[in-house]
């Protein structure tokens, strides 16, 4: 009989008027290098920090040429930069910097390593991994430089 | 018997013979970025972290590292490769997000035209800068001015 061997077949439901499975897709694609996950945040921070970077660098350039002009136009500028306020965000730079860096490597491991892209989830933790620790290296010796005394 | 195959319609398309300008930029933002790695952190490294960080900066400490050639070059390579690496990666981003052609047209003529005026401007400083400018106060300079 037909009708037995479907049933043994869909035996793991418990309705016997055999009810229409049910497939939705998965939350989040997956086997994909750049959506949803590492990948793609990843690639969020690389853009974000990247722009960052280069208007600092528009500033830092023009702020640094005047030296050229006089040491007191850039002593006036430059003092600037020693507030705590500044010296926050040059944290932040330093932040972004070091992710920049770090990710750049791992994407050349990505193009150039037989097994990059195999590997590239794993490697977005390292580079966190790198980062925590470079960040913590660094965060305190700048924070003493703010806030310590004189 | 022959097979006989027609012409293309189209002749080929010339780009492959010519130099691929998105090729080389990939391969440069890949070698910069290295090369950018070392020369930043060691930037970063003897700005903010060796001495007593950006507190210690004035034209004094400026006038002390770029009076050497070893910074002159580390300075002058970071000028180049960076700003170089910055600008082609906003053309990566103009191109991505700036739909209209017109509007892709002025970010990107903008980025070209600020790039290329900050490395002339900042080489120039580089090379024509005077650690000891005539009649400037003794105390905002670097300490070897006062054997002069």
């Amino acid at each position: 009989m037909p009708e037995k061997s479907a049933g043994a077949l869909a035996a793991p439901m418990p309705d016997k008027k055999f009810p229409l499975p049910r497939i939705s897709a998965p939350r989040v694609p997956r086997g994909t290098l750049y959506r949803g996950r590492e990948g793609m945040w990843s690639w969020v921070l690389h853009r974000i920090t990247g722009v960052a970077i280069f208007f600092f660098l528009l500033v830092h350039i023009l702020d640094t040429s005047l030296v050229r002009l006089s040491p007191q136009a850039y002593n006036a500028v430059i003092d600037q930069y020693k507030t705590p306020i500044m010296g926050l965000g040059e944290a932040a730079l330093v932040a972004a910097i070091g992710f920049h860096a770090l990710n750049g490597l791992r994407i050349i491991l990505i193009d150039f390593w037989s097994v990059g892209t195999k590997h590239q989830r794993l490697m977005f933790w390292i580079v966190i991994g790198l980062w925590v620790v470079l960040m913590a290296g660094f965060l305190p010796r700048q924070l003493i430089h703010i806030f310590g005394g004189a | 018997m022959t097979a006989t195959i027609e012409s293309p319609r189209s002749s080929r398309t010339q780009q492959h013979s010519r130099f691929n300008f998105e090729k080389w930029g990939w391969i440069y933002m890949r070698a910069s970025g290295v090369v950018l790695i070392v020369l930043i952190f060691g930037h970063l490294f003897v700005n903010l972290v060796a001495g007593a960080g950006v507190k210690a900066i004035d034209f004094g400490f400026v006038g002390g590292k770029l009076s050497q050639p070893f910074w002159q070059i580390w300075d002058t390579l970071l000028l180049w490769l960076a700003l170089i690496h910055g600008a082609n990666g906003m053309r990566t981003i103009v191109n991505d997000y700036a739909a209209n052609p017109l509007v892709r047209r002025i970010f990107k003529g903008a980025l070209l035209a600020s790039a290329l005026l900050l490395i002339l401007l900042g080489t120039l400083v580089i090379y024509t800068f005077d650690p000891c400018p005539a009649g400037s106060p003794a105390e905002l300079l670097p300490s070897f001015c006062a054997a002069k």
